[in-house]
């Protein structure tokens, strides 16, 4: 009898790439793939701690494009991007199903793995758009737009393509609270950075000293701005809680009691 | 910037100017160059929702509600005991701004009141736009209103700094225009349309032959009916709407269910419902009509003036119409796929994708979206318990109204969301 095997990795897509890798080479037969932080609970299967390696994970990567179409490729990537529990495993199994077909899956929407893929993929592009839309620069005093989010999935790496293009002649800061990393644009390129929180950040003598001292004014028209533009005869809240969700109403300005 | 003056102007002028639905900010294609501020190439983002839910993307302002005229249905008009305001150009520029760099929109939506005449007031306009292109180095979308009766060179130069132009038509016949506009020519509106249209068609055409020719509103132009302030029928709107798309090369028509600002004998009093339903089916018909391939007079002829507002007009179509029906899911045309009750664009292009795959049935068309309860009545597809029934119009109404009720509600939320 075959034995299973469950596989660990770092988080990083190269190296799941690198577990689809090992699939292959070791002929395993793998039934969970866990990021970091997720204990094995697979009682009966053999357990493996993968090392991401970069040319493995190439390899992988450069076969699965040949023969799938783009809307494939950035579907697994999206996917991949969600951080769902289990979805590493509908990766491997598309890949699998990918490579023994030897031509692109990407369409078959009755297929359950496609289809699951494709509807992962759906919900964080509507992530990324939603950060795109929400995401509010607040200016600092050193001229720095700073806006802080905590997306559901990792979407600031599909984010900085827009934000860099759009805001190319101004400084701004993108940091997800949740992932603990940020992007920085400098005038010239984006990075990643991490920034070390104080304790009393967010408490308003800590941001009278952070921000632009007309900051909050322009808050303020904007908060007008909206109550204004709003036909009063019309108002549909059960339609307005499904265009803007509870749990995004912490980055909107219009929204805040905060802000008052 | 003073802003406790400003903020009272604000208040007043985004009033004033909540009446326009059209907050579309897509369709341009402005990249942002030599480090600019901003572009708007492609689809526009809504950064906000209002109460009434509809998509906050601009900011909408008129630059004054000073008026001349005496528009019936207007909150601006003359004779409104109203507070009155103007911005100067410059704070509408540091507002855009401002707005812009804090992410809260894509661009301004700037319309006014007629002070003086319409070249004066079309001059104010294209001044904004001129110093947000040209002094603030800013790509992002300008939607600049069209004043009725503004003369030729100045539509011109408008086109030049604007991503889109709009002159609202408000009301959908001559002769309700008459009668609530008096004091307005129909030719008035026409005019800047006419030159928009033309100039578009003068810029695709050299652009073919100079790459370098200048931009001229590569949003096109869109304009506004206003639905249930006169007596027109669902018919007289859309072949109005139809001309205006065939005619004037509209990238949109929008309609605006009347809201009672006033009692005037010649429109529906205050308190009357703002006919919302009634502009959803509106739009839907519009839609049909832009992307699903259906004429005006399928949907709307003499027999058949008015919508159905119990059920959506495809539904309403294919009820009157069954002999084009069953269609067979696995091997209809995609033209014929998009006339199917519950079937949108997107499952269409589903199941021409998976169809490729294997043949379809029930449980795959759910999966991938189709409303069933409305499409298995006009369908066969590869599940053994298709509707073999010759039910009868009739019987297929109620049966999907009984069992739709929560559903029909979704979907009318989520054609809301479509402007
Ligand atoms: S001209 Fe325009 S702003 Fe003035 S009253 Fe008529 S519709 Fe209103």
């Amino acid at each position: 009898m075959n034995s299973t095997t469950s596989l660990s990795y770092d988080g990083s897509l190269n190296g799941l790439l690198t577990c689809i890798f090992l699939n292959y080479e070791e002929k395993l037969q793998v039934v969970a793939i866990h990021p970091p932080g997720i204990a094995s609970e697979e009682l009966f299967s053999n357990h493996l701690e993968v090392i991401t390696e970069k040319p493995k994970a190439e390899r992988v990567w450069k076969a699965f494009k040949k023969i799938a179409t783009a809307r494939g490729v950035k579907n697994i990537y999206f996917a991949y991007l969600s951080e769902e529990p289990g979805i590493e495993l509908e990766i491997l199994k598309y890949f699998q199903h990918t490579f023994q077909r030897k031509e692109s899956i990407d369409g078959d929407f009755a297929n359950s793995h496609v289809l699951k893929i494709a509807q992962t993929a759906k919900k964080v592009s509507r992530e990324k758009h939603r950060m795109e839309a929400f995401v509010r620069f607040q200016l600092t005093k050193d001229s720095i737009y700073f806006a802080t989010i905590e997306p559901d999935f990792n979407v600031l790496p599909v984010i900085k393509h827009h934000f860099t293009s759009r805001y190319s002649d101004q400084e701004w800061i993108i940091y997800d609270l949740k992932r603990k990393f940020g992007l920085y644009y400098n005038l010239t390129t984006t990075n990643i950075i991490n920034i070390d929180f104080a304790k009393n950040s967010g408490s308003s003598e800590e941001n009278d000293y952070f921000f632009d001292s007309h900051e909050q004014d322009f808050q303020k028209l904007w908060k007008n701005y909206f109550e204004a533009t709003t036909i009063k005869s019309r108002i549909n809240i059960r339609l307005h809680h499904q265009h803007v969700p509870k749990r995004y109403w912490k980055y909107l300005i219009e929204k805040n009691p905060l802000h008052n | 910037m003073m802003f406790d003056r400003i903020k009272e102007k604000l208040e007043i002028l985004a009033d004033a100017a909540k009446y326009d639905v059209s907050c579309s900010s897509s369709g341009s294609k402005r990249s942002n160059k030599n480090k600019g501020l901003g572009n708007s190439d492609g689809m526009g983002i809504c950064h906000s929702y209002t109460e009434d839910g509809r998509c906050v993307s601009l900011l909408k302002i008129l630059l004054t509600n000073h008026c001349i005229f005496d528009c019936a249905y207007c909150v601006t008009r003359r004779s409104n005991d109203i507070k009155r305001a103007a911005f100067k150009v410059q704070e509408v520029v540091d507002l855009t701004i401002n707005f812009y760099r804090r992410n809260y929109i894509e661009g301004l939506f700037l319309s006014s009141g007629i002070f003086k005449d319409a070249d004066f007031t079309m001059e104010r306009l294209i001044q904004v736009a001129k110093k947000l292109r040209l002094e603030e180095n800013f790509n992002g979308y300008i939607h600049l209103k069209s004043i009725p009766g503004a003369s030729d060179e100045l539509m011109h130069e408008a086109g030049l700094y604007a991503d889109r132009l709009s002159v609202n038509i408000e009301i959908p016949t001559v002769s309700g225009l008459k009668k609530l506009a008096p004091e307005k020519d129909h030719a008035d509106f026409i005019k800047p349309m006419e030159k928009v249209k033309n100039e578009i068609i003068q810029y695709n055409s050299e652009k073919k032959l100079i790459k370098s020719t200048p931009k001229y509103a590569p949003a096109g132009q869109s304009t506004q009916m206003i639905v249930g302030a006169t007596g027109e029928s669902d018919r007289e709107i859309m072949l109005s709407a139809n001309h205006y798309y065939k005619n004037y090369n509209m990238k949109r028509v929008y309609y605006s269910g009347y809201v009672p600002i006033r009692n005037d004998p010649r429109l529906p009093s205050l308190g009357s419902q703002v006919p919302m339903l009634r502009e959803n089916r509106l739009y839907q018909t519009d839609w049909l009509m832009r992307f699903y391939g259906f004429e005006v007079n399928e949907l709307l002829n003499p027999q058949f003036p008015n919508l159905d507002v119990e059920v959506d007009p495809k539904l309403s179509w294919a009820l009157r119409n069954p002999q084009h029906f069953p269609v067979d899911i696995n091997r209809a045309e995609k033209e014929t796929l998009l006339r199917i009750p519950g079937v949108g664009l997107k499952s269409v292009s589903k199941i021409l994708n998976a169809r490729k795959y294997r043949k379809l049935n029930y449980d795959h068309l759910k999966a991938i979206g189709v409303a069933l309860n409305r499409a298995k009545y006009f369908i066969i597809c590869d599940s053994r318990g298709w509707e073999t029934k010759d039910l009868g119009s009739a019987k297929i109404k109620s049966l999907i109204l009984r069992n739709s009720v929560g559903k029909f509600r979704k979907e009318y939320s989520s054609q809301l969301s479509l402007f």
